[in-house]
């Protein structure tokens, strides 16, 4: 508490010294009285200053991030307004960048941003969202939301293609129509994840083996590598994912049944669809994983437990998000030994490749007194200057194509532009903008099913078929 | 209960026509009235905002079709929820997954409970360390236990599996004769204990039982406590033996604190939502009613229907107060 005090209180001083509302002595002095080293202070002063003034000349290395600069073209006519944003948790290892963002962007447009931290757990992060919008608060402007919000909580979002259609147009299409619900950009494009393929180089080298582009592929590689592993590991398992009853197997239910052709389980028209044939014949191929080449307890894992598998060296596939890259290069068996592709394509006349989107949007408060410094705000950090930024320094995927190809990204990262592929054609986006509200009943009614489907107890006609009818009777109401 | 005792004498006077509180009371009783009433009301207005009135809106808003953080209108439906509750099979198998855990785990708390509060009553050297070890798993927060336990039931990499699969099997085969005869009881695969449904409720009561053994230890043993020494003095003179000492008086003068123990326990598991969460998350295998209507009231923001379900819990525990106090008192007649 003392600490966030604190940072307010020097931020306020920054920015009366920025506009040179107070001399620089008189901001030292204030500085030393807040408990700050004079050096610090020194240092703070002599950065970029009066930045709010005719000469906005956008700076490198903003708070100790090398590559953060702001974009050109921002208003510097919004002094006096404050714009709060309520993004990463507190002890959230992208904090840091974040508030050197906001503190940048005060720099730069004359507004004050404020950083406040949201609620580690999604669904803690929508519950509180929810009651402050039930309550029309506008304590807050600016708030970071999930992929499949923008259906919930379009009704507190202010129109964002009004100002801002220009930047919308830059973004992935797939992402942007996922944020807009009846012809409204709920929230900008932020960063973004999407369910992908991890594989072990060295043991597709050692059974002289092709990474695998459809899921039959995929079935027969991992059937001969655990078959060949098996001897010396005990162990090991050809193919892990995540079939616990949660939002997760949503995900990758929704990558088997789309790479198969078979609909995105609501259409964006509104039709039901996921009773069709090519979802249940992606249903029984994913059956007939559990217990041979998935563990039996795949029905129970969740991100954190197939990742452990992997990385342990008790796996040779993997379907993840983009993360697990770097939590696998931190272990000791799987080590400079992990390859990444898209996820698998399925049977049939419409098979393709189909990777669930996540990430995480941006989008202004309709109760907001600052609206439009919010927009900027947005403007700010969904611009490719800062989405660059954030791949370099905090590993975070970029929504625009460009930045996919800009030097300094592959540099700091050879796997973030392999990634570009996927958003521009094998993106699927969970029908959450046209579910609305009732979206979570939907992904429930779904995953349950889904869920008893790989453990036996139903078999996957009669499982689509109920889907079907709690489906249609959840939207019907 | 004290209260019932006095007042049996004076309903006397009642039955001659004149209530109590009819009577004729001077100014200072009624100023000590007063009084008492001023002395309360902290108590009674807190009572009020935290308890009664969450307690009433929940029952107000069982019979609408509120959603959580929705603009949309809301209207009195009736008992809609409460039917729909009824007629969904989720909702009867949530019921049902609580009444096998609340039954199963409180039977096996009590019997350990009270096996361990035996040991540790009786005088020993270390005494005191045993009486704080065993206290370890109740003082580890659910949420972790639970986790912790998660893992170690775990068919890829849990310790149980290790053990079960390949460490025990090992140890018994060194054993000359009938070591191998051994070693062929146990499993020959890793048994995925949390993803089988006939395996994850018995787990799941396994952990609570673990974890919730201690808290009624610690209670039975408050119980044997303050049963005075000289009454089984008295019972080794008349030559009883230690297994009728058990039966005929600790049982019977243990009763008080073992019911306060049973009421706990038994509110306390039916609520259960914590373990089961963690464990499970909403596995229709696992569900139980308080992990039924956190998924209505958040998950799925029916705020009506899930009410419904809250009020639903809250009239089952009512009705097992009431059994439970009636229980007492017919202890204490």
């Amino acid at each position: 508490m003392q600490a966030k005090d604190e940072t307010k209180a020097v931020g306020r001083l920054m920015s009366e010294y920025m506009r040179g509302r107070i001399s620089r002595r008189e901001m030292v002095r204030r500085g030393v009285a807040l408990g700050i080293s004079s050096s610090a202070l020194a240092m703070l002063a002599g950065s970029p200053r009066r930045a709010f003034a005719q000469d906005s000349t956008p700076t490198a290395g903003a708070g100790g991030f090398r590559t953060l600069v702001a974009p050109a073209g921002l208003r510097t006519d919004l002094q006096g307004q404050t714009v709060r944003a309520m993004l990463t948790d507190p002890s959230n290892p992208d904090r840091a960048w974040q508030e050197a963002a906001l503190a940048l962007f005060s720099q730069t447009t004359g507004a004050t941003a404020e950083f406040v931290a949201g609620e580690t757990s999604a669904t803690d992060r929508l519950a509180a969202y929810n009651q402050q919008f039930a309550g029309q608060s506008g304590d807050i402007d600016v708030y970071q939301i999930d992929v499949i919000w923008p259906g919930i909580l379009a009704e507190h979002a202010i129109d964002l293609k009004e100002s801002l259609s220009d930047l919308a147009g830059q973004h992935f299409e797939a992402i942007v129509a996922n944020n807009t619900v009846d012809e409204k950009l709920v929230g900008m494009p932020w960063y973004t994840d999407a369910g992908l393929l991890f594989y072990r180089t060295d043991l597709l080298e050692k059974y002289s083996l092709q990474p695998p582009t459809t899921w039959d592929e995929l079935t027969t590689t991992a059937q001969t590598i655990q078959d060949g592993e098996r001897a010396a590991n005990p162990d090991f398992y050809g193919f892990v994912f995540q079939g616990n009853v949660y939002e997760g197997l949503t995900c990758n239910g929704l990558e088997w049944q789309y790479s198969y052709g078979g609909g995105t389980i609501v259409e964006p028209d509104g039709t039901v669809s996921v009773n069709n044939e090519q979802a249940i014949a992606s249903f029984e191929r994913a059956k007939s994983w559990v217990g041979t080449i998935a563990p039996q307890g795949v029905t129970t894992y969740q991100e954190p437990d197939s990742l452990n598998v992997f990385t342990a060296g008790n796996a040779a596939f993997l379907r993840n998000w983009p993360y697990a890259y770097a939590t696998s290069q931190e272990s000791a068996a799987t080590e400079g030994k992990v390859g990444v592709s898209p996820l698998p394509k399925g049977n049939g006349p419409d098979a393709r490749h189909a990777d669930t989107l996540g990430g995480w949007q941006l989008m202004v408060s309709q109760y907001s007194q600052n609206q439009e410094a919010g927009i900027e705000l947005v403007k700010f950090l969904c611009s490719p200057e800062l989405q660059l930024s954030f791949a370099v320094e905090r590993s975070h995927l970029p929504t625009i194509a460009s930045v996919y190809d800009a030097p300094e990204v592959a540099e700091a990262s050879e796997f973030i532009p392999r990634l570009k592929e996927v958003f521009q054609g094998g993106a699927v986006a969970r029908p959450s903008s046209v579910t609305g509200e009732l979206y979570n009943e939907v992904s429930i009614a779904y995953h349950t099913l889904l869920n008893q489907v790989l453990t036996g107890q139903k078999d996957a006609a009669g499982a689509a078929q109920e889907m079907e009818d709690q489906i249609s009777s959840i939207i019907e109401e | 209960m004290s209260q019932q005792v006095v007042s049996a004498p004076l309903a006397q006077p009642a039955s001659a026509g004149v209530k109590l509180s009819d009577a004729p009371q001077s100014s200072w009783a009624r100023a000590r009235e007063r009084l008492a009433w001023l002395l309360v009301a902290p108590s009674l207005l807190v009572v009020a905002i935290v308890a009664v009135y969450p307690l009433f809106q929940t029952f107000r808003l069982s019979f609408t079709n509120a959603r959580l953080a929705s603009s949309r209108e809301v209207e009195y439906i009736g008992f809609t929820n409460y039917q729909r509750l009824f007629e969904d099979s989720q909702f009867i198998s949530a019921l049902w997954h609580t009444i096998v855990f609340t039954v199963s785990s409180v039977a096996a708390e009590t019997i350990l409970g009270m096996v361990i509060a035996l040991v540790i009553h009786s005088n020993f050297k270390g005494r005191g360390l045993v009486r704080t070890a065993m206290l370890i798993p109740w003082a580890i927060p659910t949420v972790v236990s639970s986790r912790m336990w998660a893992w170690m039931y775990q068919d890829v990499f849990g310790v149980i599996n290790d053990l079960l699969v390949v460490r025990l099997p090992q140890l018994v085969d060194w054993i000359p004769g009938i070591g191998g005869t051994l070693a062929s009881i146990f499993p020959e695969n890793k048994i995925a204990f949390t993803a089988n449904s006939s395996t994850v409720l018995p787990v799941i009561i396994s952990v609570d039982v673990w974890k919730t053994t201690p808290f009624m230890a610690l209670l039975l043993l408050a119980g044997l406590q303050i049963i005075p020494e000289d009454v089984y003095e008295a019972a080794r003179i008349d030559g009883a033996s230690k297994w009728q000492q058990f039966w005929q008086m600790t049982l019977p003068l243990l009763k008080p604190a073992l019911l306060v123990a049973l009421i706990f326990r038994t509110l306390d598991a039916f609520r259960v939502f914590d373990i089961v969460y963690v464990m499970r998350g909403s596995a229709p295998e696992t569900m139980t009613i308080a992990v039924y209507a956190r998924q209505k009231l958040i998950e799925v923001q029916r705020l009506g229907l899930g009410s419904a379900a809250s009020v639903v819990i809250f009239l089952c525990i009512g009705l097992m107060v009431i059994m439970y106090t009636r229980l007492v008192r017919v202890e204490e007649a």
